[in-house]
């Protein structure tokens, strides 16, 4: 007599805290533990690709913004690496220094989110509580100098719209010397933890080659311990005059996965520390005024600056026939644009290569066999944010 | 190995495959036929001397009013080498391509993706439904002749108790400027032009 198997469809989410916003996940149990999982995406699909071809190379910035919202600035880079590679444009030494800050930045909001958010799924609330007073810091200098806390739209293809406003790099040198207690603090909080690492050692195994095949990249390949960081092996801004470490998991779980990002924000604060020390005066953005807005000042007395100003704010730059795809080390992974010109002031086409639709696609092999009290441990370590996965 | 090198090496191995390469902001792009992709494909990931193992994008191009009407375009990289290369073709909007899903599992939802946007349809794929768009929609967003309204907007009704689904209604009609320099000629005066020839 054979057995007769019966499964549970569990409907987990769209609306459920440890979703991380709106994913609907159908897993299927066999008691407790889950035989499949079958993600549903795309409730917070806005059509970003298709309104960015409906504006034009400027209006289109701010939406890159509101795809990974916890690090907005590090996916403007991409879009705005894209034109400049087609347009041939050099960014002065200094713009590309704040690049880096705030990129680096944008990696240590991502980050502190990510590891706060996987400990308060597995039961941990005060690393949650301790991280975003720093994030709140952090979301200030973005505050400062772009004027606004998450959608930015600051770096601009060939520099970044403002120079830093005066005293920001003093308080910025002041976090980076106060935000590596926290980190050790936090780390005191979970390295440890007996529940933190009952609940993430061994939990979402990922081997080498199933990394590769998954299309992981950024934390998700690093944590199974492939040596892959973009900044390093395909430096672009000034990635290449700063010294820093990639830091590498051994056994590709999700505690792996979880140092690794400490790791990580070790590293940024000492990256933000050697561009502020380091960071070179002169302009901030590209003096070629077709591409780049003149000076206010500029405006009121010369007739080529107002004609400038005029024509980048109606009609827009041109971008010269081309097809390029840049790939930036965003938070979590590669992020890429893969932007077609077509001569005229409106992209062709701009597909967005979001790192986290991989990575949640993932989701079946890596939680096949697991409890179902590993999936919000899983997904958590997985850091993935609907915006982008959505676009 | 260097991106000549690797150009030589693929026109040399694949070179009945191949039907035109260039190199192009450090990236590698080779035209193929759509028939050959799966060969290709899989010579690129387990050639010891390309061993581009990884899968990076599928995405497609809607060249609307030429005779192939869409381009597919996949991205790969190889960890070893630091190397990306770029491999495309063109289809015209019936023609059915190859999944790649065999080969590379993250194909699965890129291929989804593509099938959702653009309406193209893929061979042997193993779980070919929307992704991105909502439950029963009806056509492929990024293709050119779709309007970037959509067809359907959504509200709640009160007298229904859910969400139903209406035609849209726009107060305005949908404003597209058209920004091209007066001093260049804008397409309306081209056209004028054209006339008066």
């Amino acid at each position: 007599m054979t057995k007769e198997k019966k499964t549970l469809n569990l409907n987990f989410g769209p609306q459920h805290p440890a979703a991380h916003g709106v994913l609907r996940l159908i897993l299927e149990l066999d008691g407790e533990i889950v035989e499949k999982a079958d993600p549903h995406i795309g409730l917070l699909h806005r059509g970003t690709e298709k309104l960015i071809e409906n504006k034009t190379y400027s209006q289109a910035i701010p939406y890159f913004d509101r795809l990974d919202y916890v690090a907005p600035m590090n996916q403007e880079h991409a879009f705005a690496l894209a034109i400049e590679k087609i347009m041939d444009v050099e960014v002065p030494i200094r713009g590309q220094y704040i690049r880096v800050i705030f990129c680096e930045i944008g990696r240590i909001l991502s980050h502190i989110l990510n590891i706060t958010t996987q400990a308060l799924d597995v039961g941990a609330l005060t690393p949650s509580l301790w991280g975003f007073e720093e994030r709140e810091k952090l979301m200030g200098f973005y505050e400062r100098v772009s004027g606004s806390r998450l959608h930015a739209n600051y770096f601009r293809p060939g520099g970044v719209h403002k120079d830093l406003p005066r005293g920001l790099e003093n308080d910025m040198l002041d976090f980076c010397k106060t935000f590596p207690k926290i980190i050790d603090d936090l780390e005191t909080l979970l390295t440890d933890n007996r529940i933190f690492k009952q609940r993430n050692v061994d939990i979402g195994i990922v081997t080498k080659e199933d990394a590769l095949n998954y299309s992981f990249s950024g934390v998700m390949l690093r944590g199974s311990g492939i040596h892959w960081d973009l900044r390093k092996s395909q430096p672009y801004d000034c990635y290449e005059q700063i010294d820093f470490k990639i830091p590498i998991g051994k056994n590709g779980d999700c505690y792996d996965r979880y140092l690794c990002r400490i790791e990580e924000m070790r590293e940024s604060v000492k990256i933000i520390e050697q561009c502020l020390k380091n960071l070179p005066k002169g302009p901030v953005k590209s003096m070629d005024n077709k591409l780049t807005p003149p000076p206010k000042k500029e405006i009121k007395q010369s007739m080529e600056a107002l004609i400038h100003h005029f024509k980048l704010f109606t009609e827009g730059y041109r971008v010269k026939k081309d097809e390029i795809y840049t790939a930036v080390e965003a938070p979590k992974g590669e992020f890429g644009v893969y932007l077609i010109s077509d001569g005229t002031n409106r992209p062709y086409k701009c597909k967005i290569r979001a790192p986290g639709f991989s990575h949640l696609q993932a989701m079946d092999y890596l939680i096949k066999g697991h409890m179902l009290a590993d999936v919000p441990a899983v997904l958590g370590s997985l850091d993935i944010v609907f915006g982008e996965i959505d676009r | 190995m260097s991106l000549t090198n690797l150009e030589k090496k693929i026109n040399s191995e694949l070179n009945t495959k191949i039907n035109s390469s260039r190199i192009n902001h450090e990236q590698l792009e080779i035209q193929i036929d759509k028939d050959s992709l799966l060969d290709v494909v899989i010579f690129l990931k387990k050639n010891n001397s390309t061993k581009f193992r990884q899968l990076i994008d599928i995405t497609a191009v809607d060249y609307i009013g030429s005779e192939n009407r869409f381009k597919m375009i996949y991205l790969f990289l190889s960890h070893e080498y630091n190397l990306r290369i770029n491999l495309t073709f063109n289809i015209n909007e019936n023609e059915i391509v190859n999944s790649l899903t065999k080969i590379f599992p993250s194909a699965n939802w890129m291929e989804r993706e593509v099938f959702d946007m653009y309406g193209i349809k893929f061979n042997d794929h193993p779980d070919l439904r929307r992704i991105l768009t909502d439950y029963g929609f009806s056509g492929h967003p990024l293709r050119k002749d779709f309007p970037i309204t959509g067809h359907t907007e959504v509200r709640y009704s009160e007298e229904k108790k859910k969400v139903v689904y209406e035609p849209v209604k726009l107060e305005q009609n949908y404003r597209n400027f058209d920004y091209s320099s007066p001093w260049e000629g804008t397409e309306y005066i081209k056209e004028v032009q054209k006339k008066n020839d």
